[in-house]
């Protein structure tokens, strides 16, 4: 009788939760969104394998600081990387609420499977192609080919990454030390 | 019913490979002035198992090729001709032959059939040319034997009861013999029990088998091979019987194809049995637009001449008799001249997939039968991929321990289930005896799968008594190959990579190390020259050594070249040991050949050959004796998936040192630290120095201490030089798994790989010579630390201090 009862309550539970999700797929891509510093990014949802928790990696000697180290994610090696780092936005320390995104990334390699620490996890959206504005051209000194573009939310900015395009990079771009460079070329010419 | 056959090949191939091997190795063994039978019967079902799988997949340019071998092989063997040297290297020829055909085969192309033309064509002629001498040569084990003109078999035979179950099957011997000449097959079916206490596996039946043709008693034989030791079989020549003419006038129904009988297979059945004219009568055959191509409309007159009796003829119309108009008569009829003769086989009708394909074996035709049109594209595929997904073949026993293992295991872990589900601390020890057992088992599990991926070496050495031979031929040298430890195992994915740089190695010994026979003879050595390739394991390596017995490496050729090529100064040549010097050959471009030869002498290889073996954490080395022989000493790794490992602790970090690597651990004493210019600091070892190398400072993290004093001092060996490791502490000692960091990452230099350990953190696994390239100490020798006033105009030296 209980048996009957559950599977009559998942049943409803189930329904709307269909339509819903039929109408999200009409209307495009969908995107995990995260916070960092108070901005929202987004990336594609097909390449989030799982969500967890901040746990203590081994660094790697010699590695970038924005490349946390290595965990074990079930028997395979998984690299972390500190996204505030990558962009250069200031560090801040890990707590017990720091997550972590473990994303699929396409290579010319192959597939990878890398962490990425943020803030925290905001929300998923669906969003149409045409919703989103390409990203602005920052000049030679930003490069800005892993954003794949810019897309208004309930007055709000999302940031779409192309995180194929800015995990695949050998050497992942460690935007502090671009931004540096900007502003200390701009100090330069000040001075001059 | 359709089989898709192609689910085979693969296991066709690999199986059609190693007969290949198994061929080449004897015929190396082969001595043609003392034939060993044993050794010719080898090749030989190598070459008739080729024959047969190929023949069974549709390989035909494969099957006709081994057809002929066989044959050759088959006199050899029936010691009705000898065998040449000659012979031999043709069958060597036809070896490779095969080889490429079916690899082109495996490859899903059309296979090149030239050269198989072309040998055999040789084989051909060598059978022609043999008959003549045949009975000279020949011991005739059998009076009839030499009686070429048609002979009469009288052939009973009965099959062990087991005889299926073994995989044998009755059907599949009469059909072989139904191809020596005109059979007729009676079966005695005496013995069959009653339906009750009949047993469907078994084999009740017998056979009287009378056989008409140029046969020899040695080929009736050679098709019971397989049965003989269980079989009831008795073969008596006969006086030929009286043969009838029969004629038969046959009509199929229209629906004939359709229920999936073949007039053209009983035709073929009915030739089996004697002479057959066929001619088809096509009255019947309407306009071609109202044609139903699954119809049969045609008849058939056929006049058979055959000893055989009615009943075997209407055995062969036993499925059709009620649907088609047949009369069969005696004496011959003469067919209406009005009718065209057609061959069955080009029956339009007959065209759908042929319904009853020759049977293969009954296992095969127990498989799930697939559709044609899906079976077409799948085999396709199936064939490329095969090439790509590689497998391994395992013995059965270790396959059983495995079980073993698994099974014990999973008592284990019942018993600790049991002990979860209510347990309270008095049953302490038993958990703890639980853990132990679990670990036991663990390990020995581990192990167990392990052994899976060894195989014994002989794999990579097979290939060579064939190398040497050719090689000696082609650069006019006589030598001889001796094997040693061929049992000795090595992980599968380290025999891949060891082959080639092995080959090069044993070209080199052949081409440069061997000197030529009147040489020899002048250097009062044997003529034959002699390499030597021996394998065995010490400590957790494996090591295979390739020793000649030639000139050995000349010292002053190889300076002179150096100093040419400017590896190395004149004035350091002189002060080189002989290690060093012999180590100059791996440098790339470096060959002293003094004429580039199409074996080798090229300089490159040996640099490949040296980058190869380190990359499987291997080394190489090489000790040479001028005039009396060099020996070239490879170790590698058992495996490349476990290691035992060291762990160590640097400040608050993890690190794992590969166990093999250690020469010994020790407490730093400041006191013997001495401080060598721009900063390198050494340590006295006893009467040696050996570099340090700061595990901190390499890494950049922060230690516990860095006062040398109170740390310690793990002493590894690099390219054969110590260098002394500072860490923190030493923790505890265990296999661990390795994990490749550059699947998800890159590489990191001076780590070669990651692992987990007991408590699922990652721990990262040293790569010791990174490491030494980090900190810049290279090839920091003896002689060159104890003359330490000397270390100035060192450049490596300088380079470090440069670095530091």
């Amino acid at each position: 009788m209980q048996a009957v009862n559950v599977g009559a309550t998942d049943e409803n539970d189930q329904l709307p939760a269909e339509q819903h999700q039929g109408d999200v797929v009409e209307d495009g891509d969908q995107y995990l969104t995260f916070i960092m510093a108070h901005e929202e990014y987004g990336v594609d949802i097909l390449c989030v394998q799982e969500i967890r928790g901040w746990e203590a990696a081994t660094p790697i000697p010699n590695a970038p600081s924005h490349i946390k180290g290595v965990i074990n994610l079930r028997g395979t090696i998984v690299p972390i990387v500190d996204l505030r780092q990558c962009f250069g936005l200031e560090a801040i320390e890990y707590t017990a609420v720091t997550v972590v995104i473990v994303l699929k990334v396409e290579t010319e390699k192959g597939s990878r499977i890398m962490g990425i620490v943020v803030d925290a996890v905001s929300d998923v959206y669906s969003l149409a192609a045409a919703e989103m504005k390409s990203a602005p051209d920052l000049g030679d000194a930003v490069n800005t080919d892993y954003i794949r573009g810019l897309v208004n939310v309930d007055g709000k900015m999302v940031i779409l990454l192309e995180i194929d395009r800015l995990l695949s990079m050998d050497d992942i771009p460690n935007l502090a030390e671009v931004s540096r460079q900007v502003l200390s070329g701009a100090a330069d010419a000040e001075a001059q | 019913m359709s089989i898709d056959l192609s689910q085979f090949h693969q296991v066709f191939f690999e199986e059609s490979f190693e007969g290949l091997e198994e061929m080449e190795s004897c015929l190396m063994e082969l001595d043609p002035s003392a034939v060993d039978g044993e050794v010719i019967n080898s090749i030989f079902r190598a070459a008739h198992s080729i024959k047969g799988g190929s023949a069974t997949f549709g390989f035909d340019v494969v099957a006709d090729f081994t057809h002929v071998l066989e044959t050759l092989l088959d006199e050899i063997r029936a010691e009705t001709r000898g065998i040449s040297q000659d012979d031999v290297d043709l069958f060597l020829r036809a070896v490779d032959c095969l080889r490429e055909l079916l690899s082109q085969l495996q490859q899903g192309e059309q296979p090149d059939t030239e050269v198989a033309q072309e040998l055999k064509a040789a084989f051909e002629k060598i059978l022609r040319e043999g008959g003549d001498t045949t009975t000279a040569v020949a011991t005739e084990p059998e009076p009839d034997a030499g009686e070429t003109g048609t002979q009469s078999w009288k052939i009973y035979f009965r099959p062990g009861t087991d005889t299926l179950r073994t995989g044998n099957e009755p059907a599949r011997m009469l059909r072989e013999l139904a191809a020596l000449g005109q059979a007729q097959v009676t079966v005695a079916a005496e013995e069959v029990p009653g339906l009750g206490a009949l047993e469907p596996e078994s084999c009740y039946l017998g056979w009287h088998i009378s056989l008409t043709g140029s046969i020899e008693k040695a080929q009736i034989e050679e098709v019971f091979e397989w049965v003989v030791d269980e079989s009831e079989i008795r073969i008596e020549a006969q006086a030929a019987p009286a043969s009838a003419t029969w004629s038969i006038a046959y009509r199929p129904g229209t629906d004939v194809l359709r229920t999936g009988n073949e007039p053209a297979r009983m035709f073929r059945e009915l030739a089996a049995l004697g002479d057959l004219t066929v001619s088809a009568d096509t009255d019947g055959l309407p306009q071609f637009s109202q044609l139903d191509p699954e119809s049969s409309y045609l008849g058939w007159q056929l006049t058979l001449t055959t000893e055989a009796d009615k009943s075997s003829i209407d055995e062969i119309f036993e499925w059709v008799i009620d649907e088609s108009d047949l009369t069969i008569e005696t004496g011959a009829e003469p067919v209406s001249a009005a009718s065209t003769t057609v061959a069955p086989e080009s029956e339009p009708a007959a065209a759908p997939a042929a319904p009853a394909p020759v049977p293969t074996s009954t296992p095969t035709a127990a498989k799930p039968a697939k559709s044609p049109p899906q079976a077409k594209p799948s085999g396709g595929d199936g064939a490329k991929k095969a090439v790509e997904t590689s497998s391994i073949r395992v013995g059965i026993d270790k396959i059983d321990n495995l079980i073993n293992m698994v099974g014990e295991l999973v008592i284990t872990q019942s018993m600790l289930g049991q002990l979860g589900t209510d347990f309270d601390l008095d049953r302490l020890p038993n958990l703890l005896e639980g853990l132990s057992q679990l670990e036991h088992n663990t390990r020995e599990l581990q192990e167990s799968v392990m052994r899976i991926r060894m195989l014994p070496i002989s794999f990579a050495f097979s290939r060579f008594p064939r190398m040497v031979r050719d090689l000696s031929r082609r650069l006019n040298k006589k030598m001889e190959i001796e094997l040693k430890g061929e049992q000795t195992e090595l992980d599968k994915t380290v025999m891949e990579k060891i082959g080639d740089p092995l080959v090069h190695l044993v070209r080199n010994a052949v081409d440069h190390g061997i000197e030529p026979p009147e040489k020899r003879l002048a250097a009062g050595k044997q003529e034959e020259g002699k390499i030597t390739l021996n394998a065995y394991h010490q400590g957790g390596n494996v090591v295979i050594e390739i020793i000649d017995d030639g000139r050995g490496l000349d010292r002053d050729s190889i300076l002179a070249k150096a100093v040419e090529k400017e590896l190395v100064t004149e004035r350091d040549a002189g002060q080189l040991s002989d290690e060093q010097v012999y180590d100059l050959i791996f440098h790339p471009g470096f060959s002293t050949a003094k004429e580039v030869s199409d074996v080798s002498g090229r300089g490159v290889g040996m640099d490949v050959v040296k980058r190869n073996i380190l990359a499987l954490n291997g080394s190489v080395e090489i000790t040479s004796t001028a005039g009396q022989g060099s020996k070239i000493t490879i170790r590698l790794p058992l495996t490349l998936a476990i290691l035992d490992g060291q762990l160590v602790r640097v400040g608050s970090h993890t690190y794992i040192f590969p166990l093999v690597s250690i020469i010994e651990s020790l407490q730093c004493d400041s006191s013997l630290v001495n401080q060598v210019a721009g900063g390198c600091d050494v340590f006295q070892l006893r009467n040696e120095y050996v570099p340090i190398i700061r595990l901190f400072d390499v890494f950049s993290i922060e230690p516990d201490s860095r006062n040398l004093g109170e740390s310690l001092m793990v002493v590894v060996e690099c390219d054969g030089e110590k260098v002394g490791v500072v860490i923190d502490d030493l923790m505890a000692q265990q296999q661990v798994v390795i994990k490749s960091l550059e699947q998800n990452y890159q590489k990191v230099e001076g780590i070669s790989g990651a692992t987990i350990l007991g408590d699922g953190t990652v721990a990262l696994i040293l790569d010791i010579p990174g490491i030494v390239k980090i900190a810049g100490v290279r090839h920091l020798t003896d002689n060159q630390v104890t003359s330490l006033a000397r270390s100035h105009s060192n450049s490596e030296l300088m380079a470090l201090s440069a670095s530091a």
